[in-house]
């Protein structure tokens, strides 16, 4: 059982999130000007991390709010938290 | 004009007796009973913005502003619920009344809002020495005085969604506020965890 640090609320246990998918990976501004290749790139493709990804998750049984995690996808550690609009921290 | 009036029904109506058994039975570790129809205010501001001073003049108390955390004046309660929003709890009584003077105070904000929504959740007031050690049979908190100090949470007990409100250092036990769909499974799950402190299984209903 991982205990996530809501950025709220602090450390909770993690059957109160929701996971998100990858953070930092933005909504086009305009699909409509994209060609299809470029839109299938944004739906699709992803990167298959092996280390630290940053993922959005929400604290959906709290106060239900989306934030971001580093969580390294080799064993689950989940290195920080950061708010939505912070920048994804450095986690060496 | 014809308006029929549907009387009111609060969602543990039917496990009141039970908890009344439970409580005798548990000669005074537990007091189960439900605080029905609250007066419900969801606020929703921008936190140190425009809009929060006049709604704390209209409610007579300070809206908190740390997460997790709670204020009471009176007969009022003002709970943390996210960092714009907050639930504010008043006599039942109030209903309109609150919802009204808010609307008033907030009218000519543009980013904030007031709803009423007393009948979304009711409220189970789970009293008595064993309070903290019977919500601990379902909820990862840690309920102690010295870990809870914010005096409320929202997260998950017996796997039903709830807001848990400490009743203050003189009184111990929590409020909890459960939405009215899971409401029965609360009642159903305190009744069958207090059975401990009772030695006689109450239940079913």
């Amino acid at each position: 059982m991982l205990l996530i640090a809501c950025p709220w609320c602090g450390p909770r246990d993690e059957a109160e999130f929701h996971y998100g998918p990858e953070a930092h990976h933005d909504h086009p501004a305009d699909p409509a000007l994209l060609s299809d290749e470029e839109w299938g790139r944004y739906l699709f493709f992803h990167d298959n991390t092996h280390g630290p990804r940053a993922e959005r998750c929400c604290h959906s049984a709290g106060c239900r709010r989306w934030f971001h995690t580093v969580r390294d996808t080799a064993h689950h550690e989940i290195l920080a938290v950061h708010r939505i609009g912070e920048p994804k921290p450095e986690t060496a | 004009m014809t308006a029929e009036s549907v009387p009111r029904h609060s969602p543990l109506a039917h496990a009141a007796e039970h908890f009344r058994t439970v409580t005798r039975l548990s000669g005074g570790a537990l007091r189960l009973a439900e605080v029905p129809y609250l007066t419900q205010l969801t606020v929703r501001a921008e936190p140190g913005g425009p809009a929060v001073p006049g709604a704390e003049r209209a409610l007579g108390l300070r809206l908190p502003a740390e997460p997790n955390t709670l204020t009471r004046h009176g007969s009022r309660t003002a709970l943390w619920m996210g960092p714009d929003e907050w639930l504010v709890l008043a006599p039942p009584e109030e209903a309109g009344g609150l919802e009204d003077r808010l609307r008033e105070a907030l009218a000519d904000e543009e980013s904030a809002a007031v709803a009423d929504v007393s009948g979304q959740r009711t409220t189970v007031l789970v009293g008595g020495p064993a309070s903290q050690e019977l919500l601990a049979r379902g909820c990862a908190l840690d309920l102690h005085p010295r870990a809870f100090r914010g005096g409320c949470a929202q997260t998950t007990l017996a796997h039903a969604p709830v807001v848990l409100v400490a009743r203050g250092a003189q009184k111990p036990g929590f409020w909890v506020l459960v939405r009215s769909s899971y409401a029965g499974h609360l009642g159903a799950w305190l009744l069958d965890a207090a059975t401990e402190y009772t030695s006689v299984l109450v239940r079913e209903w």
